[in-house]
């Protein structure tokens, strides 16, 4: 297996009770599925009834005022601007992409988006109409969604993106050969998707749909950042469960207890089924929460969505001029 | 990602989210509630309720004299000779229902006033003690034309009147705890809550009025120890006193000799031990929930950690990293975690403890949250390397103080666990079931929790043993408490 080596460390909290990585933390590195499979296997387990009430508490929370202000504008800059329709169009990428520019042309200060998310025949489209923009344009690639294809077609789908100009690639993890047990296969390819992603940053969507079990979850979110993922993402956004704050936080809980152990610190995507402000600010307060305020950044956090940036947008007016616009105000995409 | 946008916020510090004062409706007296109507007190005294996180008082409250429990018992004596025995099962369910009903129309009203009488957070006077307290009525609202098959033999009697005593850590919640099991069993009461928290119980009074229950049916004296003994002393059919068990040795030996049923639900000092298998991240939070639930003001509290040693400094780093998280302040913020110490003398007694601790050779971790100037508060606190014989370990604090012991093998967390004079609660942590009964089975306690903690629920049986006192609320077992059986 292939030799992984730790990104820079990025600890830039100066809060002195916040995060910071154990004396001599680095990423271990996997020379054999066995070692592999004694890592995940010593991750603690986690109890379900707990981890949901734990995620319906912070759901309690309420953001007023300035806070719920600040939280809408990064939750908007924190969104993967999202269309992976068979019946995607270059004009469908186009006037996306220029909502991500400019989500409210009516309130210029508004942030755009973090990246517009394609599939990778779409990817050079939406580089043109993003250029200069500072969105990122990101591909889903690996045979996405259901990743039931041979290595060399997902490294070829991975390489369409790159050569395109993808900034990021979001690949899937074979969900059967990780069920089945097969876990040295599934880092492996992995490892092998990051290489060929070269500069591009690599999400990787575990389908948490697909994985049922937190215990899952957890011992699939450790695979991934061993094998060099600079995001995990809960979905595809393309099964009947997708993104959930329970889910969400025992990523979170992944994330930091791997960024502590190893001095790294990986991303977490929550995607599809996210339409509201509200979903999306009890997200904000769980990253808060479980991994802490160094992850509330796009950097490090993303809203896989589409529909949820209108509500952000209505939410923003509203809490500028105290009324609801008129949906009509807001474009649709 | 450099070209990323800029984060607009390094951390979400959360505004103030302040539930709304006026939606308790506080008024400036509140009388005593005798045979269906509110009245002062005879000789007109009157006591001042304060609210803890503020130190302003709230309202003036009656203080019931020997004169007002008499009146109250008798009105209870009247109404149990000519309603309530009478009234048949079917009729009781339909008042309890009511009640219970009533209770959700009016769940903001009294999270508001019960966070603002006790101190306790918005989020648990909201989420917990309103819901569980109409829970309790529903639940014993159906048995209340069961009681046949309640496993107590056919057609099982009522006491009569009962005395009903209720401690202030949760006000509304154990008046529903006494009050809807006896009613539903046929019994009419006099219900006395506590000195510092008297006003839940009077808004329950009104929603009784509201519900229509005959006059009598129930009685609530409000007042200090004096009123409590006075309610003991009085011609009562049974005695039900959830406090300290101080306060219940004295209660036991006053009705010993006397034709009185008696129920106590005493202190405790409940060990949560965790083994090294357990799910971490849920361990975490249950200790927090088992320690820091209500300030600590829970007589089953989790207040002895009891963790394997082989990952007692991984649970601990994890823990400290989670208590100083915890939002302490202003109890009506929707946001605040932990609220108020319910009263000046509490506060003194929970200082008095943990300075002992620091004396006795604990180590001492306080979270550095900043605390209100004003009103009565302590931040929450662990103890390390604390040893069977310090009395943090032994004493029931009351307060967001815990104690960490380890242990080495199940055997001897179990031996821990169980030396104490107490043994109301005891959880248990681990993803090995065989283990988690073998434990269980072995605790000297009345309720065993695995993996979790501090979690009620109307149909299951709670209560303790040795001096964490004897007879059982909730559930079925919770009717035998109230039936001639």
């Amino acid at each position: 297996m292939v030799e992984v080596s730790p990104a820079p460390l990025r600890l830039v909290v100066d809060d002195e009770r916040a995060l910071r990585p154990r004396p001599g933390a680095s990423v271990p590195v996997v020379e054999s599925e066995v070692q592999l499979r004694a890592l995940l296997r010593a991750l603690s387990g986690v109890d379900a009834v707990g981890a949901e009430a734990r995620a319906a508490k912070l759901a309690t929370r309420s953001l007023k005022r300035e806070t719920k202000r600040a939280a809408i504008d990064l939750a908007l800059s924190m969104v993967d601007l999202t269309t992976l329709e068979g019946a995607d169009t270059p004009g469908r990428v186009a006037s996306l992409c220029a909502k991500a520019r400019r989500p409210d042309p009516e309130e210029p200060d508004t942030p755009t988006v973090a990246a517009v998310c394609v599939y990778p025949d779409l990817v050079s489209t939406a580089k043109t109409h993003l250029a200069g923009s500072g969105v990122r344009v990101a591909s889903v690639a690996t045979a996405f969604p259901s990743g039931r294809a041979s290595r060399a077609v997902k490294l070829l789908d991975v390489a369409d993106a790159v050569v395109a100009g993808a900034d990021e690639v979001d690949m899937v993890i074979d969900r059967g050969a990780f069920l089945a047990g097969r876990l040295g296969e599934v880092f492996d390819e992995v490892v092998a998707v990051r290489e060929a992603c070269g500069p591009a940053h690599l999400k990787v969507i575990l389908e948490v749909g697909e994985l049922v079990t937190y215990d899952n979850v957890r011992r699939a979110s450790w695979l991934a950042m061993l094998a060099g993922a600079d995001f995990i993402k809960t979905s595809t956004g393309k099964v009947a469960v997708n993104a959930t704050l329970p889910t969400t936080l025992v990523m979170l809980e992944a994330v930091r207890d791997f960024a502590e152990s190893t001095g790294r610190l990986v991303g977490v995507k929550a995607a599809g089924g996210i339409r509201t402000t509200k979903e999306a600010l009890r997200y904000l307060v769980v990253v808060n929460e479980t991994a802490g305020s160094a992850w509330l950044d796009p950097a490090l956090f993303r809203f896989g969505a589409s529909s949820l940036v209108n509500d952000l947008l209505l939410q923003r007016r509203k809490q500028r001029s105290g009324a609801y616009a008129r949906p009509d105000r807001i474009s649709v995409d | 990602m450099d070209d990323a946008p800029a984060s607009t916020l390094s951390a979400l510090e959360y505004d103030p989210a302040p539930e709304s004062a006026a939606l308790a409706r506080l008024r400036e007296r509140y009388g005593l509630f005798v045979g269906g109507a509110f009245v002062e007190a005879s000789d007109g005294a009157t006591f001042e309720t304060l609210n803890p996180a503020t130190e302003e008082p709230l309202a003036h409250v009656a203080r019931a004299g020997d004169a007002d429990v008499a009146a109250a018992v008798a009105a209870a004596r009247r109404a149990y000779d000519k309603v309530w025995r009478k009234t048949s099962g079917a009729q009781r369910a339909k008042y309890l229902y009511r009640i219970a009903r009533l209770i959700q129309e009016r769940s903001r009203e009294l999270a508001v006033l019960e966070s603002l009488d006790n101190g306790k957070p918005i989020r648990e006077s909201r989420d917990v003690d309103v819901p569980l307290a109409a829970a309790y009525f529903f639940y014993y609202a159906g048995w209340a034309d069961k009681l046949d098959h309640a496993g107590f033999g056919p057609d099982p009697r009522p006491l009569g009147v009962a005395g009903q005593i209720i401690p202030w850590n949760f006000p509304l919640l154990m008046a529903a705890w006494k009050l809807a099991p006896a009613l539903a069993a046929g019994n009419t009461c006099v219900l006395k809550p506590a000195e510092t928290t008297p006003l839940s119980a009077l808004a329950l009074a009104e929603i009784l009025q509201q519900a229509e229950l005959p006059d009598g049916v129930v009685n609530v004296v409000t007042g200090d120890g004096s009123t409590g003994a006075a309610l003991v002393a009085s011609p009562v059919d049974k005695v039900a006193f959830t406090g300290s068990t101080e306060v219940g040795k004295l209660i036991q030996r006053r009705v010993a000799g006397r034709p009185i049923r008696l129920t106590l639900e005493l202190g405790g000092k409940g060990a949560n031990i965790v083994f090294d298998d357990a799910p971490i991240d849920e361990v975490v939070e249950g200790i927090v929930d088992g320690i820091f639930f209500n300030q600590g003001h829970v007589c089953c509290a989790g207040s002895r950690l009891l963790v394997q040693e082989s990952v007692a400094e991984e649970v601990l780093r994890r823990l400290r990293r989670r208590v100083d998280q915890l939002r302490v302040g202003d109890p009506l913020d929707k946001n605040t975690d932990v609220g108020a110490i319910n009263s000046a003398a509490q506060l003194e007694k929970i200082r008095e403890l943990t300075a002992f601790g620091e004396r006795e050779g604990a180590t001492r971790y306080t979270s550095p949250c900043a605390l209100p100037e004003r009103g009565y508060w302590f931040a929450p606190t662990v103890f390390t390397d604390v040893a069977q014989t310090h009395r943090i370990a032994r004493e029931e604090v009351f307060g967001p103080v815990l104690s960490v012991l380890t242990f080495r093998t199940p055997e001897e967390a179990v031996a821990k666990a169980n030396n104490t004079t107490y043994g109301l609660a005891c959880g248990v942590w681990s993803e090995k079931g065989s283990r988690t009964l073998w434990v269980a089975e072995r605790l000297r306690a009345g309720v065993v929790w695995a993996n979790t903690y501090n979690r009620f629920d109307p149909a299951s049986p709670f209560g303790g043993v040795r001096e964490s006192g004897f007879g059982r609320e909730g559930g079925r077992h919770g009717l035998e408490a109230y039936l001639d059986v």
